[in-house]
């Protein structure tokens, strides 16, 4: 039987907007509006969508790097939604996240080796000698020269940087690890490298991978479990091969025709989608998706449609699965 | 066995950047063939050269730092690289169009996309005022925008990503031109959106017959636009074939390497590592000796490490740049 790690239920950020003279809220950013999932014990769940989807956001909330709006965060059976930071402390050492740009996210006037021990000194673990050693073992299990530890970022190619990035998320030995957007910024060669180090190591050390990312071909490769994202809200969720082969949600069915695919023999059906995302601020009533739906009917304007299972863990929120 | 006419042929091209830390040869064997209303696909890593090619093309390669130093663009049998900066004018806003990855820094922001659409199509024809709106509304319809008039008078900032790039190609498009460089015009975009603008290009290049250079790191893209593919490693290009050939029967190492490490959208998940290409693309201060790619690359010889290979047509209409190609 699979465990479940870590569990959200009607998750919800909201962003405020402040205006007029007193700075009052005057709208909201509805980034996660109401979400619900869960992510099993060592596998990989990945979250698709196009982008401010509200995937990152989910990501960063998920973890409490960002305070609920409301909704409830269940890790590991326990409710951790109104934990304190100091609550949280000994927590944040299984979960931790890796981001999209390995430029940006890497103090360029640290060592590599400083970089990656960072964690292990700020949760105060093991000794000097210790967490030098870990670094080097660190550093060589992610296929970096151990000997490199002295050289700055620049130094390091985008794919290098990545590793270090992996290494960093990992020196702690988290149960936990969300992976924003992880190869996106990375050349296409150097690409197949990270995704393989990130299977390994999960095989390896029984990682449980929240895995956010826009390219398809790399979640159906990387993912136990999919979940689709539009406007802030979840709607459909299935195993990989499920989701893939039986999508059911109109706005699913057309980002998975929308996807070119490296072969000029196959010629797929193609459901073009009419118009531009609406914004988040004001998403459409009812159905988010209804204003591009090929299939909109009256009701999708009225009423939001409800979470429903459709077969064992494949959930689906749309009107056309509950209408005789 | 191709008797459409020759539309541009890139001969052995080369331009290099001088700069403080030293000579990057950017472009250093680029041939290309394209044909009168066919679309190519240029493809390759970052930094591999696909932009100073479409910009030697159209001749903005900024100097210094950088030169074009040898070979020969003929572009409807004229070599460009002879031509004044005056003609090359007059080709860039008629005959050559091009539209680039982040259509905000090429749109004027103070400007509407009307203004600026009409500033387009007067600069190459003698129409009045009146005329000219009527073409630009009727370009704004043509690339799918909805309710062109409306639209006529917003600002470049009051527009999706995906609703600039069509204004892009709209402002391309105007002076009907031969030829239609598009930069990674979709890479930015979400992946409908994507979608939905390779479907414009698709219905407009059927349309209006003009031939197409789509630039990409995206093998899928071009596997779905393009006739005609060119692999680019390294500032060269190593192998070049029908889009079919080059799926089915690559023979540059690159190129084989290449299509067996991405992971295939319609292939279900195995736990099997992906055949990756080792090693990482050369720094353009550091070109490896002989073979660009010998470092990476599983077929090495002593041979390729010393000399250069030359771009061989191996069978009719295939080109390969390689000591040891792969066997089809
Ligand atoms: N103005 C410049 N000055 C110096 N070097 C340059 C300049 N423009 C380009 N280069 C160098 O020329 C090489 C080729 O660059 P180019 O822009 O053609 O790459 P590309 O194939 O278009 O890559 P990308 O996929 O990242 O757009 C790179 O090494 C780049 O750093
Ligand atoms: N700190 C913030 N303040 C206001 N709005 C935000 C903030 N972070 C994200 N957003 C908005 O929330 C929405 C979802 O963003 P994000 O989670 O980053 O989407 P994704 O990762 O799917 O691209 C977007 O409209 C974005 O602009
Ligand atoms: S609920 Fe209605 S608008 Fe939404 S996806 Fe289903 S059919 Fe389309
Ligand atoms: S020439 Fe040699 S090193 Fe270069 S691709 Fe061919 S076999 Fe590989
Ligand atoms: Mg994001
Ligand atoms: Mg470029």
């Amino acid at each position: 039987m699979a465990t479940r790690l870590v569990e959200v239920q009607k998750l919800k950020k909201w962003f405020p907007i402040k205006g007029g003279v007193f700075s009052t809220t005057v709208a909201s950013v509805k980034a996660v509006d109401e979400v619900s999932f869960f992510i099993n014990q060592g596998e990989t769940l990945s979250l698709v969508g196009e982008s401010g989807s509200g995937k990152t956001t989910a990501g960063r909330t998920l973890l409490k790097l960002l305070q609920p709006t409301s909704g409830k965060i269940i890790y590991k059976g326990k409710d951790i939604t109104k934990l304190t930071p100091n609550q949280m402390r000994p927590l944040r050492r299984n979960m931790q996240i890796m981001f999209q740009d390995p430029y940006g996210s890497l103090n360029p006037r640290m060592p590599v080796g400083d970089i990656i021990q960072e964690p292990l000194d700020v949760h105060g673990i093991g000794t000097r000698k210790e967490r030098k050693q870990a670094v080097a073992t660190m550093m060589e299990t992610v296929g970096l020269r151990s000997e490199y530890e002295k050289r700055y970022p620049h130094e390091f190619s985008g794919g290098q940087r990545q590793r270090i990035g992996v290494a960093r998320a990992l020196i702690i030995n988290p149960e936990l690890l969300v992976l924003d957007e992880p190869i996106s910024a990375l050349d296409v060669s150097i690409q197949s490298q990270i995704i393989n180090l990130l299977q390994e190591l999960q095989q390896r050390l029984n990682l449980t991978y929240l895995f956010i990312a826009h390219d398809l071909a790399v979640v159906r490769h990387m993912s136990d479990r999919v979940a689709v994202m539009y406007l802030g809200k979840i709607v459909e969720t299935a195993e990989n091969d499920e989701l893939f082969d039986h999508p059911l949600h109109p706005y699913t069915q057309a980002l998975l025709s929308a996807v070119p695919v490296p072969d000029p023999e196959v010629k797929r059906e193609r459901i073009i989608l009419q118009g531009d995302i609406p914004s988040p601020v004001n998403p459409p009533s009812g159905c988010h998706f209804r204003t591009r739906c090929p299939y909109a009917m009256p009701i999708c304007k009225e009423q939001e449609p409800l979470v429903i299972e459709v077969a064992p863990g494949h959930t689906v929120a749309c009107h056309l699965l509950t209408k005789k | 066995m191709d008797n459409r006419e020759v539309l541009v042929d890139i001969k052995n091209l080369r331009t290099f950047f001088y700069t403080e830390d030293g000579v990057v040869p950017a472009v250093d064997g680029i041939d290309l063939t394209i044909h009168r209303g066919e679309v190519v696909g240029l493809v390759g890593e970052s930094g591999c050269g696909k932009s100073v090619t479409a910009l030697s093309i159209i001749r903005l390669i900024p100097n210094p730092p950088g030169k074009i130093i040898g070979g020969e663009i003929f572009f409807h049998g004229e070599d460009l690289l002879k031509k004044n900066e005056e003609d090359m004018r007059v080709i860039r806003g008629d005959k050559i169009s091009m539209i680039f990855q982040e259509p905000m820094t090429s749109l004027n922001p103070v400007y509407t996309i009307g203004d600026q659409i009409s500033e387009a199509i007067t600069l190459h024809q003698k129409i009045d005022a009146a005329e000219a709106k009527k073409r630009t509304i009727e370009m704004i319809r043509l690339v799918g925008i909805p309710e062109p008039e409306r639209r006529f008078s917003q600002y470049p900032h009051e527009m999706s990503g995906g609703m600039r790039q069509r204004v892009m190609i709209a402002m391309a498009l105007s002076s009907n031109p031969d030829l239609l460089i598009s930069d990674e015009a979709t890479t930015a975009l979400d992946v409908t959106i994507q979608a939905q603008i390779l479907d414009l290009m698709r219905g407009l290049q059927k349309k209006l017959g003009m031939a197409i250079l789509i630039i990409t790191h995206n093998l899928a893209v071009v596997a779905e636009m393009a006739e005609t593919i060119a692999i680019a490693y390294a500032g060269k290009i190593v192998e070049n074939a029908s889009a079919k050939e080059i799926f089915k029967s690559p023979r540059h190492p690159y190129t084989y390497g290449l299509l067996q490490s991405i992971p295939k959208f319609t292939e279900k998940k195995t736990n099997e590592p992906l055949p990756a290409i080792e090693g990482m693309v050369p720094s353009p201060y550091h070109m490896p000796k002989g073979c660009r790619f010998n470092p990476r690359c599983p077929f090495a010889t002593e041979k390729c490490r010393e000399e250069e290979p030359e771009i061989l047509e191996l069978t009719p209409g295939h080109l390969v740049r390689c000591f040891h190609p792969i066997e089809s």
